[in-house]
């Protein structure tokens, strides 16, 4: 990778407020999502869904359908029997339930007709008969009953992955606390709910033996590889395209039974074969939030310094594999980013139920756990009688330095994002001297700038982009970053128009087509503009090279004097000598040929060695911290949130609208988390597969936002460039409920901290108990004797005595 | 997309003909005004109508006339969102320019219809639910799928018999509160009851009107000093159904006591309920302290919702005291 | 039964043969193809599938084809003219107003239909406009920004918002 040399210089496009470089196409209606595409001869394929929780699939007959004029192919599990799974250890899934359905919704055949209208109808008709088996709704009833088993495979019982981990000695560490607190949180499920419905439309051609998959995904790249697995294709065989994306938030990164069965329907009839979901549907792909019960306890001394942490996590991780095994590590990874700890036991296990798989939301595996400890910090400092903030200050970790666990952690501006929301809400003014049922609560968290390990082991670079020049001056960058929304694409265009001197619109994007970009692993762990922007930077800085040679050359000017701004190319020292980008790629192209260039982004080398340390490392970290602002109505438990302070560490914003706009979806989605949102079941159904009942909170929901973004010199992003569209969300789930906790004097340690809880905890109160709702116990489970992992070497030289 | 299922559309040009045409066609016929609450539910398979009499192009059905002094005459086809913005309504009959300015969302607004709202579909969690999740829930007595009603049992409360679905409109706790009246026109001629009289303890046969009867006016009697609110509980400020309206209207004296008093609950029993005993407490006395205490617990009392809606039965049972009151302390203040 | 359909759809006369059951959402993605207009629920829920009917916002996923006859239909495919944007839609990415894009649509909309009404709309009215279409990327924060901007804009330039219409 090139050293990024280009820092104090002032910027053509970097940091300015422009429009998305999609943004004409989305207001007009243009951009074409995957519903919106047709093609000749299609057919409308649609999935028939299990009734049953937990079952045995006696027969699934399709008979009946496939007599109905207009059916053209059914298809049952027997058809897609390939198990499959983006994790290489969780093959779990098949495209269509085989032997048994785990879920309501799990789907167990597909059919194909020549309309919409009879792909419905002819799905009431297939005949399927269950022999039903008991089903598992959570936690404590999965690991409780380990028989009937809900998968044949992992450790036992319902168990599906565990881990045991201990960096340092918690028991010395314990041992030099002053005190030591313990604390229960339960986080409750939550689901993605992007507004576009998922949508596949999938074409085999025969002649050429390939399938082409247009799909509404975040992911592509571990598409590609689940797909030719599930088929039985050999990958070459295989094209995945993502049109435009309305929504992912990880809720379109996984294989879905969708977009196997639209392929192998495809496959059967020679005809394009198109798979949207509906709004219920969705709710069943989900991959969302896991619950989350999480145990936590601290050591510290009496001046707030952490001595050790023991956290425990109990993951429901619904009836598959999907991300889960990472999903479960992130529960432990980021806890010792934000504040310094000695020494640091993770244990955590994921349980199978029988509801729809878990896995990545938004904040990946990190939002449940650091919603408890910071929740937990919150107690700690009120037991110690010291501000919540000065707790957290006074374990601060800083830039440059190893946490216990093996992050490399560079830039670090966690101390300013805590200045600028403490001062700006009034914290230390307002905070204690609020009327009841006004309340202010504060929180800190960080997130990663992309994982430093791909899901499958490679050595392979990450993200690669090719950039093309041609005559007319025109700039074509290819590249599999798939805009989901979160403005991959601007991000791109913004690198790209800075090294060359242009405009981001002047940049044209290929996008997201396994067969026309080049690598990139996917929407997800906010790796985007870190990695494709480094090797986006890398392919355009060896094309300016070119340029800036060509015309060196052709006008006789000193290399080093020349820059590219302003769509030309000249002397800086004598500005009328240079020519327009367009006559510097000619002279470039007739000196050198075709001007195509390449970029690549490896991220560094994990550092650590143990099990599992393969999650949790990435280049660079962003910090946040947050001040909420809530009116709660201690008659009725509502809470409003009024206003929130955050502060976002980062690095440098390539375009501060795109980078606002995450924080504030951030905040959004954070709301309804923390005050409303559910994935709830009722008699092994889910409560309410809809809009309607799945409460997203609406406009009037939403407080006032006042975005701080902290700039920090980060030499692994490009020009400085940090994630942001995830690490937000979650100091703002802690921070509202440690602020209800100020404004009643009561806990409500669960989320969502609905109106009925909240007044439960009211009642608690009043009788005279503690003043909190929330669990009380962990399930029945005993985790096995952590893995001692050796502390990096500068942690065990701070603790020996000087 | 999830898809309508095939029928037949008429398309009346006079209210005497639309009500012919549902005689004549029976139980497989239903009215279609703003259609926000039948075709969704068509959609998801709860109701399968194989012909929609379409009230839209009906003249007869639109406007209003007469004014707060002598009764306001709203006629059914009104848009919500033309009844909250009625100046007569909004200066003399506030609750129900509240209640259906909060009904689901801005956009619905403009599209459903007063009579629509007064006939709004009673409501319960295992019922609005998709085709295929009630088919896994083995169905309810409301809409028992391929089975009778006889052989299902309500999913709520699976020994009682009945349907508990939930009347949750919030047009009807308003205007009943206000001591509106409705017209209905059927095949057979013309009647004009009480609102609350068209309102039935039964999930499923929750109108007391006969298939062919359409609600074409509601009338409002003279304001006459009434004062009146509505509050509504949902989760959301937008689009959720009311897991309680309240509705209040008072008369009072010059000094402050009240002369007249009318409570009614949505959302929490099939029918709009009237709260006889906790408006009788107000009478002869001022809307403060103890009174307000005792209205409470008269609530309290009268108020035994199911676990159908949205919010915990324990939670709703709780708060509908405290908005009862806070109802009522704005109509103090 | 089908029947032929006359839809005034952005201005111009559609004939489209439609039976009873087909919604405008239908008929407007699947038959006419403005695919503009998206769908999120086809329940009446999201208010995504809004379109403008005689100038106020509908949810197309509730409407017959037949029974909009005689009335004017307008989409996001309507509102830019000779590859200009509408002032609305140009607020709507000068502020950021937009992510994935998939409510945008519906929001162009409600917003053009509340500033041909209220040209000066109070934040109260700007909330309720925007309050039936669900967006789950922006927080809304940067939607209710861009009204305000797009109401500026329209009394500034004393534009008519009314193009398409």
């Amino acid at each position: 990778m090139r050293v990024l040399k280009e820092r104090e210089r002032v910027w053509n496009v970097v940091g300015q407020r422009l429009p998305r470089v999609d943004g004409w196409a989305k207001v007009s209606g243009r951009a074409q999502y995957t519903d919106d595409l047709s093609l000749p001869g299609m057919l409308f394929g649609k999935l028939v869904r299990s009734t049953h929780a937990h079952a045995k699939l006696v027969s699934v007959r399709l008979e009946r359908a496939l007599q109905l004029p207009g059916v053209v192919a059914a298809i049952t599990g027997r058809d897609v029997p390939v198990r499959y799974s983006v994790f290489p250890v969780g093959q779990d899934e098949t495209a269509l339930a085989v032997d048994k359905v785990r879920y309501v919704g799990e789907p167990v055949a597909a059919l194909a007709a020549v309309d919409p209208y009879t792909a419905e109808e002819a799905a009431r008709l297939v005949e399927v008969e269950y022999e039903p088996l008991p089903a598992r709704m959570d936690l404590e009833e999965a690991l409780r009953n380990p028989e009937p088993r809900i998968h044949e495979y992992g450790p036992f019982g319902n168990v599906h992955r565990l881990a045991s981990l201990e960096f340092g000695d918690v028991e010395v560490g314990f041992a030099e606390a002053d005190h030591v607190r313990e604390d229960l949180f339960f986080y409750e499920g939550s689901t993605h709910a992007p507004l576009e419905p998922h949508s596949a439309l999938a074409w085999w051609d025969p002649g050429a033996r390939k399938l082409t998959l247009w799909t509404s995904h975040q992911g592509p790249h571990y598409l590609h590889r689940g797909l030719a697995k599930a088929l039985g294709l050999e990958e070459h065989q295989v094209r995945v395209v993502v049109p435009a994306v309305g929504g992912g938030f990880g809720g379109k990164l996984d294989i879905f039974h969708h977009e196997v069965c639209a392929a192998k329907l495809s496959m059967l009839t020679g005809r394009p074969v198109k798979i949207t979901l509906t709004r219920e549907e969705v709710f069943y792909a989900h991959r969302g939030r896991h619950p989350e019960l999480l145990r936590i306890r601290t050591g510290v001394k009496r001046d707030g310094r952490i001595t050790a942490m023991h956290v425990e996590a109990y993951l429901d991780g619904g009836a598959y594999c999907s991300f889960g095994p990472a999903t479960m590590l992130y529960a432990g990874t980021q806890q010792p980013v934000t504040y310094r700890i000695p020494h640091y036991r993770f244990q955590a296990v994921r349980v199978f139920t029988n509801k729809p798989p878990c896995g990545p939301k938004r904040g990946h595996g990190t939002p449940q756990a650091r919603c408890a400890l910071e929740v937990h910090l919150d107690k700690l400092s009120e037991e110690l009688g010291l501000d919540p903030v000065e707790l957290r200050l006074r374990n601060l970790t800083g830039p440059n330095e190893l946490t216990v666990n093996w992050l490399e952690i560079t830039s670090n501006g966690l101390r300013a994002c805590i200045e600028k929301v403490v001062e700006a809400s009034g914290w230390h003014e307002r905070r204690g001297r609020l009327p009841y049922g006004r309340g202010l609560g504060f929180a800190c968290s960080a997130y990663l700038t992309g994982a430093g390990g791909s899901i499958y082991y490679s050595d392979m670079p990450h993200s690669e982009v090719h950039l093309r020049v041609d005559r007319s001056g025109g700039v074509t960058v290819y590249t599999m970053a798939t805009e989901i929304g979160q403005g991959s694409a601007t991000a791109v265009a913004t690198i790209v128009a800075e090294v060359l001197g242009l405009q981001p619109q002047d940049v044209s994007l290929v996008t997201s087509d396994t067969d026309l970009t080049p690598i990139d692993l996917g929407s997800y762990s906010s790796r985007v503009t870190l990695m494709v922007g480094n090797a986006a930077y890398e392919a355009a800085c060896r094309v300016r090279d070119l340029l800036f040679e060509a015309v060196a050359e052709r006008l006789q000017v000193p290399r080093s004097r020349l820059v590219a701004r302003s769509r030309r190319i000249f002397d800086e020292a004598n500005p009328q000598v240079g020519g327009s980008f367009a006559q510097a790629a000619q002279w470039a192209e007739a000196r050198f040929g075709c001007l195509a260039t390449s970029g690549s982004y490896r991220p560094p080398q994990k550092l650590g060695t143990y099990k599992g340390s393969g999650v949790g490392p990435s280049p660079a970290y962003t910090f946040s911290a947050c001040v909420a602002e809530v009116q709660a109505d201690p008659e009725t438990g509502e809470v409003k949130v009024e206003r929130v302070w955050v502060a976002h560490d980062i690095g440098r914003a390539l375009n501060p609208v795109l980078v606002e706009g995450q924080v504030e979806g951030s905040v959004h989605m954070a709301l309804g988390e923390a005050l409303m949102e559910e994935q709830a079941f009722r008699k092994e159904l889910h409560r309410g597969p809809s809009w309607l009942d799945y409460k997203v909170p609406t406009v009037y929901e939403m407080p006032e936002v006042i975005t701080f973004l902290v700039e920090t010199e980060e030499p692994r992003a490009p020009f400085s460039a940090k994630e942001v569209g995830q690490g937000p969300l979650l100091c703002v789930v802690p921070a509202i409920l440690n602020a209800i906790a100020d404004a009643l004097k009561v806990r409500v340690d669960e989320v969502p901290a609905t109106p009925e809880r909240v007044l439960k905890a009211l009642e608690e109160q009043r009788k005279g108990r503690t003043g909190r709702v929330g669990p009380t116990k962990v399930p029945p489970f005993s985790f096995p004797p952590p893995e001692r992992v050796p502390r990096p070497q500068s942690w065990e030289e701070a603790a020996q005595p000087a | 997309m999830l898809r309508l299922p095939a029928f037949q559309l008429l398309r009346p040009a006079t209210v005497a003909e639309a009500t012919r045409m549902l005689a004549e066609l029976g139980p497989e016929a239903a009215p279609l005004a703003g259609g926000t609450d039948l075709l969704p539910k068509m959609k998801r398979r709860q109701l399968q109508p194989r012909y929609l009499v379409s009230l839209r192009g009906l003249r007869e059905l639109r406007g209003w006339s007469g004014s707060p002094e002598q009764g306001l005459v709203l006629r059914a086809g009104c848009t919500l969102a033309e009844v909250a913005a009625q100046p007569a309504v909004r200066s003399a009959y506030r609750a129900l320019a509240q209640a259906v300015a909060v009904c689901s969302n801005p956009i619905l607004h403009r599209m459903g219809t007063l009579g629509g709202n007064l006939c709004l579909d009673t409501r319960c969690n295992y019922y609005d639910q998709t085709e295929h999740w009630r088919e896994a829930v083995g169905w309810c007595m409301k809409a028992p799928g391929p089975h009778s009603p006889q052989e299902v049992p309500c999913r709520v409360a699976p020994g009682g018999g009945r349907c508990w679905a939930v009347s949750a409109g919030d047009g009807a706790p308003a205007l009943i509160a206000l001591g509106a009246k409705v017209r209905l026109v059927g095949a057979r001629g013309e009647r004009v009851l009480p609102l609350e009289d068209l309102y039935r303890d039964d999930g499923i046969r929750y109108l007391d009107k006969s298939p062919d009867e359409l609600v074409v006016e509601v009338l409002l009697p003279p304001a006459d000093g009434l004062r009146s609110t509505y509050r509504k509980v949902r989760r959301r400020g937008s689009l959720d159904f009311a897991a309680l309206g309240v509705a209040a209207a008072v008369r009072q004296d010059p000094d402050g006591t009240v002369a007249s008093c009318r409570l009614v609950l949505g959302g929490v029993a099939s029918r709009p309920l009237v709260l006889e005993e906790a408006a009788s407490l107000v009478v002869g006395r001022r809307l403060e302290g103890e009174v307000l205490e005792q209205v409470s617990q008269a609530v309290h009392r009268a108020v035994h919702p199911m676990d159908n809606t949205d919010f915990t039965v324990l939670y709703r049972r709780r708060t509908a005291p405290v908005h009862v009151r806070r109802a009522l302390e704005a109509l103090a203040s | 039964m089908e029947r032929v359909v006359r839809l005034r759809v952005n201005g111009q006369e559609h004939r489209v043969l439609v039976p009873p059951h087909r919604t405008l959402l239908e008929v407007l993605r699947e038959d006419l193809g403005l695919v503009g207009t998206k769908h999120g629920c086809e329940l009446g829920e999201c208010g995504i599938c809004t379109v403008l009917v005689d100038g106020e916002p509908a949810l197309s996923c509730l409407l017959l084809a037949q029974e909009l006859e005689g009335h004017e239909v307008t989409t996001v495919e309507g509102l830019a003219t000779d590859g200009q944007l509408h002032p609305v839609q140009q607020a709507f990415v000068d502020s950021g107003a937009l992510q994935c894009g998939y409510c945008t649509p519906a929001m162009v909309l409600v917003t053009k239909a509340l500033l041909d009404r209220v040209p000066e709309p109070s934040g109260e009215q700007v909330r309720e406009a925007v309050a039936g279409v669900f967006c789950r990327c922006t927080g809304y924060v940067k939607i209710l920004e861009a009204v305000q901007a797009a109401a500026r804009r329209l009394r500034e330039t004393g534009r008519p918002s009314g193009c398409g219409s």
